[in-house]
């Protein structure tokens, strides 16, 4: 192929110089310099990916097991699964009754939105047990852990009946992790896949389906 | 140096010392343009001479981010960036490394003048037009720088491993998950975990300490090449290009950089460092306003800080993503809004559409709404530093409503808008002639 070129490009250069263009010549450049940028863009392939998580961090995430018998009504527990809190609140019957009076106030009182609990959790209180709430404490908005706020009123104002409240951009939640309308979070916190072993050991990262 | 750099007549009163420097400087010029480069850049480079204080934060800028890799470099010598070692080795720094401490602060302090600076040097531009034609790519790089200097200084925060490092990382990194579908990989690619953790950290620490200083320093040398091609403009807004001296070619109003410009900015530079080594000995965390007391407390992944604020010169924008609500179950509305606040600035030279460039032959519309954006500007920037439920809370007829946040959302509305009604108002706005030269 080049024989051929430099044949035309002698031919050409015979008739005008340097303003005609040479056509093989430039369609050669413009393919070599494709095959160079692709060239370039494979190579770049490898360093991209070796940002993403390691091996090892993929492998850190086994379900982790909670005992809930110490958590007394009315309070709650912080465990850790896959580094992130997982809240375990135990609520007195005052909470979970409060739960339905504020549909109204809720951008998704039903848990209409299915990745943000198992299918087992779409319910009233949004758990396996009623009084007992596992939920992953990561705000949806931009991955804070919000602050507790179970009682009543305080600094969050007099219609505050008990919820979670984030310091970063000020998202609400109640006591079942349902988003308050106007918090810049967009969706319910997520509830976990969990199961009980016994009444009083959670299981936290496997799904009641799974075997296990 | 002398004025006969070239030295081609060998007279006979010259020193033999002057006459050695002459022709060791004719072995560089003849294969480095140093001499030339010289007199391009500093001693025949003619800056307007009506320069003021407003002149000085370009210079300062530049000092600032000498000060940054000089003390960078140093604290890398010591600094560990393992999610294990990273708090303590900062720690070690500040009480065993001999004037660790000092150079720890410099840093520190040095990143929050850094933006004090810059935000002077950004408002000098705004005020007298200095990003309208031919300036336009000056601007732009301008913008890049500070978007760089962002990045750097994000970067830098998480290395401490502090409550605040760990969670500004975690909120800033989730910024891209808003980003509609490819959001997620993205904010997972950029941790390179699944939260924020020691991979996380040490890529952080590349970024900070090689990769963005790399693009900055490249910044500044375009930001510097294309000012030096067009020139400076000046608070009067007058190309000093257009009167020049028939002779020499040298604009009547220009004067050469150095001797003059670089002897003034030594008196700036001198301001600049009492101001700095006061903030720096007596109070370098400046009521937590330089560094935050959260950050004091190791980073604990299960735990969020019951009030978390960024670092000052980020909290106007952090006010924004915080007022936007949710549309449509996606905060992406925030973010974005977020990201424009930023961006907006790289817009101006095209928003504006006056006859005149400088404050100071504009018209009262053009200095009111500047004035409301300088206002919302300080604002949000407080209602960044305090929680949104600081002002309590509005009635019913509110539906409740945090006072802080309506109040919030109010200036972003005014910040947005100074950008987005820049083409009316500076096109209706009464100007004043411009003057044909400075007026001193």
């Amino acid at each position: 192929m080049s024989d051929n070129q430099n044949d035309k490009q002698q031919a050409g250069s015979q008739t005008s110089g340097c303003s005609q263009v040479d056509q093989d010549k430039r369609n050669f450049l413009i393919a070599t310099s494709a095959v160079g940028a692709l060239g370039c863009a494979a190579v770049a392939v490898p360093f991209v990916k070796s940002m993403t998580p390691s091996e090892r961090a993929k492998a850190a995430g086994a379900p982790v097991e909670v005992d809930i018998s110490k958590i007394q009504p009315g309070t709650m527990l912080t465990a850790e699964w896959r580094g992130q809190p997982v809240w375990i609140i135990n609520r007195t019957e005052e909470m979970t009754a409060e739960l339905s009076k504020h549909n109204q106030d809720l951008s998704d009182p039903a848990s209409d939105v299915t990745s943000q609990q198992p299918e087992y959790c779409k319910n009233e209180t949004r758990s396996i047990k009623p009084s007992i709430a596992v939920v992953v404490g990561i705000c949806t908005h931009l991955g804070c852990s919000p602050s507790e706020k179970m009682s009543r009123g305080g600094d969050m104002g007099e219609n505050w009946t008990g919820g979670f409240f984030c310091p970063c951009h000020g998202s609400k939640f109640d006591l079942a992790g349902r988003v308050f309308k106007g918090s810049p979070a967009p969706i319910n916190l997520v509830v976990p896949p969990h199961k009980y072993l016994s009444d009083n050991t959670l299981l936290i990262g496997v799904d009641t389906e799974d075997k296990a | 140096m002398t004025n006969n750099n070239k030295s081609q007549d060998k007279s006979q009163d010259k020193s033999k010392l002057a006459s050695v420097m002459g022709g060791t400087l004719n072995w560089v010029d003849a294969r480095f343009p140093l001499t030339s480069n010289i007199k391009a850049h500093l001693t025949e480079y003619y800056a307007p001479k009506n320069f003021n204080f407003w002149y000085f934060f370009g210079s300062l800028a530049l000092l600032v981010l000498v000060l940054q890799i000089l003390t960078g470099i140093f604290l890398t010598m010591h600094y560990k960036p393992d999610a294990e070692l990273a708090f303590g080795s900062v720690e070690y720094i500040m009480r065993d490394v001999p004037w660790g401490w000092l150079i720890r602060y410099m840093h520190s302090t040095g990143a929050s003048m850094f933006f004090v600076v810059v935000y002077l040097h950004m408002f000098r531009g705004i005020i007298y037009g200095s990003y309208r034609n031919p300036r336009e790519l000056i601007w732009l790089f301008g913008v890049a720088i500070f978007l760089a200097l962002m990045g750097e200084a994000f970067f830098g925060y998480l290395l401490p491993w502090g409550q605040m490092s760990y969670w500004g990382a975690q909120v800033i990194v989730n910024l891209f998950s808003a980003i509609p579908f490819i959001g997620p990989d993205v904010s997972e690619w950029l941790r390179g975990d699944y939260l924020v953790s020691d991979a996380t950290l040490n890529r952080f620490f590349a970024f900070h300490v090689i990769a963005l200083p790399f693009v900055l320093v490249g910044l500044v040398v375009a930001h510097l090449i294309a000012l030096h091609e067009v020139g400076s403009n000046n608070p009067d807004g007058v190309e000093i290009k257009k009167h020049k001296d028939k002779a020499t070619g040298i604009p009547l109003d220009g004067i050469p950089f150095h001797p003059y410009y670089t002897v003034k900015d030594m008196v700036g530079v001198a301001a600049f460092l009492i101001v700095f080594s006061a903030i720096l000995f007596f109070a370098p965390e400046m009521g937590g306003y330089f560094l935050e007391a959260n950050n004091f407390v190791p980073a604990d992944p299960l735990k969020t800080p019951a009030h978390i604020a960024p670092v000052w010169y980020f909290t106007p924008y952090y006010s924004i993503l915080r007022a936007v609500p949710p549309i449509l179950n996606s905060q992406f509305p925030g973010v974005a809004a977020m990201g424009l606040s930023v961006v907006a600035f790289a817009f101006l030279p095209w928003l504006d559409r006056s006859p005149v460039k400088s404050i100071r032959q504009r018209g009262s519309l053009y200095k009111g709404w500047l004035a409301a954006f300088v206002v919302s500007f300080l604002i949000l920037g407080y209602l960044g530093t305090v929680p949104s439920n600081v002002w309590g809370q509005f009635g019913a007829w509110m539906g409740g409503a945090d006072r802080a946040t309506v109040v919030a959302r109010f200036f972003t509305v005014v910040y947005f808008l100074f950008f987005i009604l820049m083409p009316w108002y500076t096109k209706k706005d009464k100007t004043k002639p411009v003057p044909e030269r400075v007026t001193g």
